[in-house]
């Protein structure tokens, strides 16, 4: 018998640092090792696109543990490391190496390597100040610069890309938004929400032009001067952020033989296709946790909620257990003074209730499918979004005739309506 | 520096020491108090950070928001009198905060 060498998590993400801290929360006592790309100790990435934008958090406060933590719970962190290459026996042992030629012994491997932004190729994508936004060191720069820009450019309406707006709108920028597609966050809100969104932040102030056809970005001594569209306007920009979505970071499954497809794809078990490695968080390809009829049966997650709760899988996985990963999926966005937060997904959804005021800007949008609720966009009304969350969890449905009375708490008829245990 | 033991629903107890602008979440996740989950890292959209703070602390506390109120109405584990969300609690030098943390938080 080969000594255990325990499990190496590649990626120490907000997936990584919870695959490892659930672990030793269920008495698993094998060696543990994070190994992370990044110079930073693993931290929070939400806060990035706004409050560390907007200066109201530091670096330091964003990190999840402190190394005492790692210490005491005898998990080892090595930072500054990028793992490029994986060699993995059958019985799933095997050894990863790093970019600088560090070699890591493991008995059995999790990959939770996250995203990288989607590259925009045009003429004029490497000026200077042309910027993407997933990292601390990408919010730092951003930071810095936005500090003497008068004109910020975001091309991609979506939740980063309206986040940093309303962010930089707060240090009183001139902001202007260029989305691609007809509507606002069209890839995971309802139209009627993308709408909201849109009056919402028109009425703020921010310029924001939809079906945008980008030719390129204009510049002055390699430096990014402007944003060219198809008509031949040209947006003038101190900065450019791009956010026009993540692409899963799958090169080492890929490398290892691994099934990929949007994401490296996993089982209900958070499983990999060769039976031994787990893999949690947005690089994940995985079943539907919340399966019924309408829904896609396998999808990728992009959120901090899935991260969490598919890393607890892929541990109770690692420690034996079988418990199929099943979980209402939810997310939230601050954009300025508006705050998303979804519970549910509402693919296939064929009617939508209004409950509370759009214009009061504090309501929800609650989504049913052949009579059933199967999700909410809750604007500025936490309320309903913690209803919503948990009727789903315990699959309890409220029709649409009691929905639309916002004076009835959510709450209220949930205990109305659930059947007696 | 401000002094926060934690109480866990079964007796556990944890004493830690923070920073002046720390919250109550913040110390509990960064050292791993089990009983505090803050899925959101304190942007009050999830209801995880629910602690119950000693009566005769409360008068230590910032006044509660109407966001938090509203997320308190979702907590897991039942809303007391004496309920906050963590993330919503900062503390100053002098602070020696005492809270329990409900049996369930998801």
């Amino acid at each position: 018998m080969s000594t255990n060498r325990g499990i190496l998590i590649v990626g120490a993400s907000q997936a990584g640092v919870q695959l490892a801290s659930s672990l030793r929360e269920i008495g698993y006592a094998d060696p543990i090792t994070i190994v992370g790309a990044e110079r930073h100790a693993p931290y929070q990435r939400p806060p990035l696109s706004k409050a560390y934008l907007q200066g109201k958090v530091t670096a330091e406060t964003l990190s999840f543990r402190t190394q005492e933590y790692y210490d005491k719970h005898d998990i080892q962190l090595v930072l500054n490391e990028r793992i490029v290459a994986v060699d993995k026996a059958p019985d799933g042992s095997g050894a990863a190496m790093s970019a600088s030629g560090r070699e890591f012994a493991f008995s059995r491997l999790a990959l939770t390597t996250g995203a990288r932004p989607r590259r925009l190729q045009i003429e004029g994508a490497d000026l200077d100040g042309v910027l993407y936004l997933r990292d601390a060191d990408d919010a730092e720069d951003m930071k810095a610069r936005m500090a003497s820009a008068d004109n910020v450019v975001v091309v991609g309406g979506g939740f980063i890309g309206l986040e940093a707006a309303a962010s930089a709108q707060k240090f009183g920028k001139s902001v202007s938004v260029l989305e691609a597609a007809p509507r606002l966050v069209g890839r995971a809100v309802g139209e009627e929400t993308s709408e909201f969104f849109l009056k919402a932040h028109r009425s703020r102030g921010l310029d924001i032009t939809l079906n945008a056809k980008i030719v390129r970005f204009t510049g002055e001594s390699g430096r990014v001067s402007g944003v060219e569209l198809e008509d031949g306007r040209v947006v003038p920009a101190d900065i450019v952020l791009v956010g026009i979505g993540v692409v899963p970071r799958t090169e080492l499954a890929e490398q290892m033989g691994l099934a990929c497809g949007n994401g490296v794809i996993v089982d209900e078990f958070s499983l990999a296709s060769d039976g031994t490695t787990v893999v949690a968080g947005d690089c994940a390809e995985l079943p539907n946790p919340m399966p019924r009829d309408g829904a896609p049966e396998r999808l990728r997650l992009e959120s901090v909620n899935n991260a969490v709760e598919q890393a607890r899988n892929a541990a109770a996985t690692v420690a034996g257990g079988r418990v199929p990963y099943r979980m209402v999926p939810w997310f939230w966005s601050d954009q300025g003074e508006v705050k998303l937060q979804m519970a549910g997904l509402s693919a296939g959804y064929d009617q939508i209730v209004t409950r509370g005021s759009v214009e009061d800007e504090k309501f929800s949008f609650i989504y049913y499918r052949e009579g059933q609720v199967i999700a909410a966009d809750c604007i500025n009304n936490p309320v309903d979004f913690m209803a919503v969350k948990a009727l789903l969890a315990k699959g309890i449905n409220v029709p649409a005739d009691r929905v639309v009375d916002a004076g009835t708490p959510l709450k209220k008829l949930v205990a109305e309506l659930a059947p007696a245990s | 520096m401000p002094k926060v033991t934690y109480t866990s629903a079964d007796g556990d107890v944890s004493v830690l020491e923070g920073n002046a602008g720390d919250s109550v979440m913040e110390i509990a996740v960064r050292n791993g108090v089990p009983g505090i989950v803050a899925d959101c890292g304190g942007s009050l959209a999830c209801s995880t950070c629910h602690v119950y703070v000693r009566e005769d602390d409360l008068g230590l506390l910032p006044p509660l928001e109407e966001m938090e109120d509203d997320m308190l109405d979702g907590t897991t584990s039942e809303r007391r009198a004496n309920s906050r969300l963590s993330c919503q609690l900062t503390l100053s030098a002098e602070d020696n905060l005492h809270v329990e943390t409900p049996e369930s938080q998801v």
